[in-house]
């Protein structure tokens, strides 16, 4: 160990200055703004939960998270995500409201990593649940919102691509009956293996016939021809209901005029391991890593004793602050230079100013010939009282 | 058209890779080799762009986006564990990640490994029951049981004449080893129509067999 040097900060923690703050503020307004708008309602969590309980559900590796000890020796969890935090407020403290529920957050979450630029600890997320509604209207619902916080951030140019969790295990167990090997082969999409997943489905004892439409499903095509691929390959009801699930999606997505921004993908799995129906991922061509995530958990409530349907998305942030071509709103600011027996007359036209809504910094001078710091930095306008 | 850029690794992988991307119907100029000083050649006319890199460092311009595509040996994928798209056995460059010793090796009392490969080597005798203490080493690991530094290597084998030339002889494989062609996330999908027609061409080209 070195010593600590003042300005060190814990691995993967930032500070942001002021301008990062504005745009951070900005981006985070507009999506607030596209989620009220939706009826989607702001919570807050608290920033520590129990490693029992939700940060046993949130499914974010043991070894990613912070952990604490309280004074009764409970372990507890800086929390790694929203989505369990919000599960489990759903089953107290709104246990009895009517649903579905709408529900919206802006907040860190916190995961540990290793020491790299690029990989925060401290993260800020901005996302939306919406639980008790188990339809496809659901599903579409959460998709488009994320479309339109993405347009209302001005990200020019995205992507989202939608998997269906039961259809992709449908399709395995269609040809598969060995369980290992459909995690074997769920664990190289997950992992991104593409060779790894060709060799896995090699090495398996069924027909060629069978290897090749499997492949075949899993390369990016249009919807529609990847639907009807799907029916006319598939006969068991779950890949069935999977299939007609996402086409209805589709048919919403066209219907909100967004088709075009997405793509299915049958290969396209979460890496978190609640999901149980879509998942979509959101890429910009102006950026390697995906800016959102999201998609159906239907059984994670019920590790709150609570068994609702739920889906939702979580945007990250900081990866919008990259890709955003947001201006920061310039406002009108005013630089009040006074001598110090003019303080009355310079105070009374801050607050003046202040009233229509303008900047006003005052700066107190000490002679009439004296510049100040205020002037030579900014673009402000200057009224001198000396 | 999207304009491609892959990440190539220097040495012994890059010109059966070039060899490789020269097969596909796309015209990749002759002065493009290793020899040349230049880290990046931009090829306009077929909207492809090369740069050059070590090759533990291939999966890193991957990951952040900066490459679309690398080429990139299956070993350092396995050490760097990176988030990418693994998309294509392009099945040069073969050779076997292995363990090996001297040939009277016995185990020692505290097991020592040296390595290139630190993650691959901890895993591997973590699966394997063994408990050993792995030494990184950035070169010559043969030398590591020679001179007493670790008791056995994990490093990659092709012909074996090296290991053979320093006395040592392999003792267990972990496993083959090829060349990979990954992708970006992002890439992989805002660039999908150009990733699927390369990976097609080299897919052709490898599967009626590559003259490398």
């Amino acid at each position: 160990m070195t010593v600590l040097r003042g300005f060190e900060k814990p691995t993967g923690f930032h500070d942001l200055p002021p301008q990062l703050v504005r745009k951070k503020r900005r981006i985070e307004d507009r999506v607030r703004m596209v989620f009220e708008n939706w009826g989607y309602e702001e919570v807050l969590t608290p920033a520590l939960e129990f490693a029992e309980t939700v940060g046993k559900a949130s499914a974010i590796s043991e070894q990613k998270m912070f952990k604490c000890i309280d004074r009764q020796g409970n372990t507890l969890v800086l929390r790694p995500d929203l989505t369990a935090p919000i599960a489990r407020m759903t089953a107290s403290v709104l246990k009895n409201e009517p649903l579905p529920l709408r529900l919206s957050y802006h907040a860190s979450v916190f995961r540990a990593q290793e020491n790299e630029a690029g990989r925060n600890a401290e993260f800020y997320q901005s996302g939306v649940e919406l639980i008790g509604n188990a339809s496809s209207t659901a599903d579409a619902e959460v998709i488009a919102l994320a479309v339109e916080a993405l347009q209302n951030c001005q990200i020019d140019s995205f992507q989202l691509a939608i998997g269906h969790e039961a259809l992709l295990d449908g399709l395995l167990r269609e040809c598969i009956r060995n369980e290992s090997s459909i995690q074997k082969l769920k664990e190289q999409l997950s992992q991104r293996n593409m060779v790894g997943f060709w060799e896995a489905l090699q090495e398996l004892d069924i027909n060629y016939q069978a290897k090749k439409e499997l492949l075949y499903l899993f390369q990016l095509r249009s919807c529609k021809e990847q639907l009807t691929s799907v029916r006319k390959l598939s006969e068991t009801t779950q890949v069935l209901k999977a299939a007609d699930q996402l086409e209805e999606v589709w048919r919403q997505l066209e219907v909100y005029g967004i088709d075009h921004y997405c793509v299915l993908d049958f290969g396209l799995i979460g890496r978190i391991g609640y999901y149980t129906g879509v998942y979509f991922e959101g890429y910009s061509s102006s950026l390697g890593f995906p800016l959102l995530s999201g998609g159906r958990y239907d059984s994670l409530l019920t590790c709150f004793h609570r068994n609702l349907p739920a889906t939702g998305f979580a945007l990250d942030v900081n990866r919008m602050m990259e890709v955003s071509q947001l201006e920061c709103e310039k406002r009108e600011r005013f630089v009040i230079c006074y001598t110090d027996h003019l303080y009355e007359k310079a105070i009374k036209k801050a607050v003046a100013l202040r009233k229509q809504g303008k900047v006003v910094v005052l700066d107190q001078i000490s002679k009439p010939s004296e510049t100040s710091k205020e002037t030579i930095l900014s673009d402000s306008h200057v009224i001198w009282i000396v | 058209m999207d304009e491609l850029t892959i990440a190539m690794p220097k040495g012994r992988i890059f010109g059966e890779a070039l060899a490789l991307f020269r097969q596909t119907n796309l015209t990749i100029p002759e002065e493009f080799s290793e020899d040349s000083r230049k880290l990046t050649i931009s090829l306009p006319h077929i909207g492809l762009s090369f740069f050059l890199v070590k090759p533990i460092d291939v999966p890193t311009y991957v990951e952040y986006g900066v490459a679309d595509l690398g080429v990139v040996g299956k070993d350092v994928l396995l050490e760097e564990d990176r988030d990418v798209y693994e998309l294509l056995d392009l099945k040069i460059s073969p050779c076997r990640l292995s363990v090996a010793g001297k040939p009277d090796w016995l185990v020692p009392l505290y097991p020592r490994v040296a390595t290139k490969y630190p993650r691959i080597a901890k895993n591997y005798f973590k699966k394997q029951g063994q408990q050993v203490e792995v030494i990184r080493l950035s070169g010559s690991i043969e030398l590591a049981p020679i001179v007493g530094l670790a008791d056995r290597i994990v490093d990659i084998v092709s012909t074996g004449r090296t290991l053979e030339e320093n006395g040592l002889v392999e003792l267990e494989v972990i496993g083959s080893i090829t060349s990979r062609l990954i992708a970006n996330r992002a890439s992989y999908r805002m660039k999908a129509e150009r990733i699927t027609s390369l990976c097609d061409q080299l897919q052709q080209v490898i599967k009626e067999g590559a003259r490398v």
